[in-house]
């Protein structure tokens, strides 16, 4: 996100001690027991994702153990239908929702599809939001009706035509998710702007002949940056939920890395065998979301309690 | 105790629990309440105050609670019970009356129904009884028509009446004890006049005792009896209103009354003396004497020891009632003979501050209108149809600056003054009319000028607390426009920057802190030197010292003084404070509904002839003086609506002089006013020959000859 960047040589100085600001301003999370919480879940997913990058107890992809098994000594939490290891298939279907994403022609970035689809929809929908509020008027009327008529379809909707239209790959999942929900950051964007341009430090930048981009980026932006972090944090859960929901209706993210929400959907017809083949990875996507929910919540609260 | 003491309160101290740890937010307050005295607490803001009246009607929210003392009223404690048993024991018998109105009403409900549901709810008595009751009640508070403002909703009257039916709401029970926080503040200077009329009024008839909460001290100088004023969590001095105001013993109090302006004082006849530093929060402050950090007399004893509110002797006291100072010193300290310290940073005095005539002008306003379009609400209007309609905030002003002078515009609010101010900055562009500044045609708006011009006209805004974005650094925000405008190369932007810093009176060290480190008065001053940075030639400041406490105000306005000598600007200074108006500027405007109703050297408008308009306003102003003698004019109603302004002359609907006309001012109605020069650049816009308005008596007889008494 646009946060203040130190763009003269003047202010070069303080960027250091701006450094450190922001590293004060994240430890305050940790006074709250719901926020420590819901970082804990989170990082713990995040550490699992990260060591199975180097390191699952089998290969996720392998059928190498009998099928449907229940936990056990050698198979932790199990197998499922053809016999995979249900642990590592879990571990590593949590880097593509949070450490990677696969790009067409074999390459590989940082940061997984649910990270990068919320990304999309905060800079499209900060922009679409901000340049509403900050004009209002007709641009704003035009900008917002567009936004509502694409509101007004139903989520599900939307990801089958974005997905029919541009195939199956990561990248889709990601326009997928940043279409759906930059209506709603922009929503945000567009009320927080509202507020913030009548302050008078506005007043001030407009008196002196600054641009509408500077303004609506440097003045208004960087103030409401705290109410943006935390519905990121929950649009993160959000999209998780969205791409389990793709994986279970099986047009999510493409094979053959294991994803949670096809696991759920593959071991479904066994589920009377074998039920923790369904459970783990539904607890898997629970956890998460819940946990990135718990750590919005504090961050939320703190946020608000430290600019009183 | 006798019988007829209401409220004791004794050595109280109450705490807050916050995290790690505990604020003790008042220590050591003392006083007592009789029935039918008006008892005033003063003092800055973050002082406890109100804290002490929340501990009263045990409203100190979830962390805070008496710590130490006893309240003890009408012969019972009250410290130390439950919830439930205070709530018993209290019942209705104290009750208390809020800053603003509009938020102890409820929206949705009429006001008749509210004010009959406090007597049936909590004295059971019937429908028909209560309504009766709260007719009679809403008559004894004055309120026009009280039957159909038992039908109406509380948006539908004005803020003063609305404030009206908050009183006689507090009033029904028949309570002993009636707290009021700050009641007037947030009304204009002629509703609050009223307002403290009725209350002083109250007071004799009702026989209730009054807590009466305030910062400013002419307002405690009008209702109240006995006075306490409060520091830092201490109650520092306590005495009758008259002895407080006429031989004030505590430092804080002396400097309290020191830094604001009378009625009537200006820049180049007196001076105002700011109290140092600021009020210290809860946990910073000083074991000896918590006044000591600022306190001219300050010597070892009062670090060391902290020095309790003691009784002075009849020697030092000018009245038969006690009179306590929590001050080591306190018969030592003679008000009169008080000097300024050497390192007191004060304005130097500008001779011959009126030199009319001999600067050119820089800003020349003709006929400026500035109309906003209304959305109706009807059918009609759905359909861009319905009948075009206006609200007509500047309408047709003229009026010329010199160079280097201070114009000063006064009114109520909804008059126009902001309106105008942003007309002129190019925040809206105007209607009509033309504008001259230094050769531009400020006509247009903000997108319609060039970046030199935006350099000449800067604002110094009202708020503290959104003049500064909070996301950077007071030397980013200073810099941005030097940089914006390109004044000077990059690398000598810091330079300046900490120039600019020191002209406010503002150290290097606070070129990288954040806005939520700095205090009120300081982010003020980083206001101040933004704006100055590109040595603008005009600087529009609207309502810059409002929103601060008294203290800080004073230094704010001689450092406002001080520059503008320094960079030889000219300043438009919007206030509402009519004594602060007087104080800084050297024209002023009187405004009213969009017009302006008098304009002419700031001495000339605070002394006969007035414009009627002009006159009720002074006579509203409150007057830290109980001994001052003032007209009393009271405006009846509130400002009408811009959309539909009266005819003729705007202010006839209100005008207390009118009368003076033949056929009861016939011509108020029909025609608009000529504009009568009385001298020189002193213009009326009334009716009423020149030679019958200089007849008037002045407004305030003896607050001028107090200034003098003070060595001003």
């Amino acid at each position: 996100m646009a946060v203040a960047e130190q763009t003269t040589s003047v202010a070069a100085v303080g960027s250091t001690s701006a450094w450190r600001r922001y590293g004060q301003n994240a430890l305050i999370i940790l006074d709250s027991r719901v926020g420590t919480i819901g970082l804990a879940i989170v990082l713990f997913w995040f550490f699992l994702a990260l060591l199975s990058m180097v390191w699952t107890p089998y290969p996720p992809n392998a059928s190498q153990f009998e099928q449907n098994l229940w936990p056990n000594a050698t198979n932790w939490l199990g197998t499922d239908h053809l016999g995979r290891d249900l642990l590592s298939r879990l571990m590593t279907g949590a880097q593509v929702i949070l450490i990677k994403t696969r790009l067409p022609g074999g390459i590989a970035i940082p940061g997984g599809v649910a990270i990068w689809g919320v990304f999309g929809s905060l800079v499209l929908g900060v922009a679409m939001g901000l340049t509403a509020g900050y004009y209002g008027g007709w641009t704003d009327q035009i900008i917002m009706q567009i936004l509502d008529a694409l509101i007004a379809f139903p989520r599900i909707i939307l990801y089958l035509v974005v997905i029919a239209a541009l195939g199956q790959g990561d990248w889709v999942v990601i326009i997928a998710i940043t279409v759906t929900g930059a209506p709603g950051v922009a929503r945000l964007a567009r009320s927080l702007a509202l507020d913030i341009k009548n302050r008078d430090y506005v007043l001030a930048a407009q008196t002196r002949g600054e641009s509408a981009f500077y303004i609506m980026f440097r003045e208004i932006l960087p103030n409401a940056r705290g109410p943006l972090l935390v519905d990121a944090m929950l649009r993160i859960g959000y999209a998780i939920f969205a791409i389990a929901t793709l994986g279970f209706l099986g047009i999510g993210l493409p094979p053959p890395d294991p994803d949670w929400g096809n696991m759920v959907n593959e071991a479904r017809s066994y589920i009377f065998n074998n039920p923790y083949a369904v459970l783990w990875p539904s607890l898997a996507i629970a956890t998460l979301v819940i946990g990135l929910n718990l750590f919005a919540d504090g961050l939320n609260e703190e946020t608000s309690r430290y600019q009183r | 105790m006798s019988s007829s003491t209401v409220l004791s309160v004794k050595n109280l101290a109450i705490a807050y629990k916050v995290r790690g740890g505990e604020i003790e937010a008042v220590q050591n307050v003392s006083f007592e309440l009789k029935e039918g005295e008006s008892f005033g607490l003063v003092g800055e803001s973050g002082c406890g105050k109100s804290t002490v009246a929340w501990s009263l009607v045990n409203f100190l929210g979830r962390n805070g609670y008496v710590k130490r003392g006893s309240i003890m009223f009408q012969g019972e404690e009250l410290t130390g019970r439950s919830p439930e048993e205070l709530r018993q024991m209290r019942g209705n018998r104290i009750t208390m009356v809020f800053q603003d109105p509009m938020q102890a009403l409820n929206p949705s409900m009429r006001l008749g129904d509210q004010l009959t549901e406090v007597l049936t709810v909590h004295q059971s008595m019937s429908e028909e009884a209560a309504r009766k009751r709260t007719l009679e009640m809403l008559e004894r508070v004055h309120m026009p028509d009280p039957a159909s403002v038992m039908r109406r909703y509380p948006h539908q009257i004005s803020g003063g009446q609305q404030q009206r039916v908050v009183i006689a709401m507090a009033l029904l029970n028949n309570p002993a004890l009636l707290i009021m926080d700050e009641p007037t503040t947030a009304l204009d200077v002629t509703v609050e006049a009223a307002v403290l009329d009725l209350i002083a009024e109250l007071r004799e008839t009702f026989n209730t005792a009054i807590l009466f909460i305030s910062h400013n001290l002419g307002v405690v100088a009008r209702v109240c009896n006995h006075v306490g004023v409060m520091y830092a969590g201490e109650m520092v001095e306590q005495a009758t209103v008259r002895e407080i105001f006429k031989n004030p013993r505590h430092p804080y109090t002396q400097g309290l009354i020191r830094c604001v302006p009378r009625l009537g004082a200006d820049k180049a006849s007196s001076m105002l003396y700011p109290i140092r530093g600021r009020v210290p929060p809860p946990n910073q402050r000083s074991s000896g004497c918590v006044f000591g950090p600022r306190c001219d007399y300050a010597q070892d004893r009062c670090v060391a020891e902290r020095p309790a509110l003691h009784t002075l002797s009849a020697d030092y006291s000018s009245s038969s009632a006690p009179h306590s100072v929590a001050c080591h010193f306190a018969e030592d300290i003679v008000f009169a003979d008080w000097q300024p310290p050497a390192d007191m940073e004060l304005p130097v005095q500008k001779n011959g501050a009126f030199t009319s005539g001999q600067e050119p002008i820089i800003l020349d306003v003709d006929a400026l209108k500035k109309y906003y379009d209304v959305q109706g609400n009807s059918f009609l209007d759905l359909f861009g149809l319905g009948e075009k309609r206006q609200v007509k905030a500047v309408d047709g002003i003229s009026f010329s600056v010199p160079r280097g002078m201070t114009l000063g515009i006064v009114g109520e609010s909804g008059c126009g003054k902001s309106t105008l101010v942003k007309t002129i900055i190019g925040l809206e562009s105007a209607t009509a009319g033309q504008a001259d500044f230094m050769g531009f045609d400020i006509t247009k708006d903000l997108n319609d000028r060039d970046a030199e011009l935006m350099e000449e006209l800067q604002m110094v805004f009202q708020n503290p607390d959104s003049t500064m974005n909070p996301s950077y650094t007071v030397g980013q925000q200073i810099g941005r426009p030097l940089l914006r405008f390109g004044k000077i190369p990059k690398e000598q932007v810091r330079a300046e920057v900490v120039k600019l810093l020191h002209s406010v009176r503002l150290g290097e060290n606070y070129y990288d802190r954040l806005p939520r480190q700095l205090s009120g008065g300081e982010k003020q001053r980083v206001g101040i030197a933004r704006a100055l940075a590109t040595r603008p030639d005009l600087v529009l400041c609207d309502e810059p010292v409002s929103a601060l406490d008294v203290s800080v105000q004073a230094a704010v306005l001689n450092l406002l003084l001080e520059v503008q000598q320094e960079y030889n600007s000219t300043l438009l200074f919007i206030a509402h404070d009519l004594s602060v108006v007087r104080f800084f500027s050297d024209y002023i405007a009187v405004m009213y509904l969009g017009e302006i109703v008098e304009i002419g050297p700031a001495a000339a408008i605070y002394a006969p002839p007035y414009h009627p308009y002009t006159e009720a306003l002074l006579s509203a102003v409150p007057i830290p003086d109980p001994d001052a003698e003032q007209k009393h004019i009271r405006l009846s109603g509130s400002v009408p609506s811009a959309i539909n302004p009266p005819s003729g002359c705007h202010f006839h609907t209100r005008c207390p002089r009118r009368h003076l006309l033949p056929d009861g001012g016939k011509i108020c109605a029909e025609q608009e006013p000529p504009w009568q020069q009385v001298t020189e650049g002193h213009r009326i816009y009334c009716h009423i020959p020149v030679e019958q308005l200089a007849e008037f008596e002045p407004v305030i007889t003896t607050a001028v000859a107090t200034i003098h008494s003070l060595g001003g």
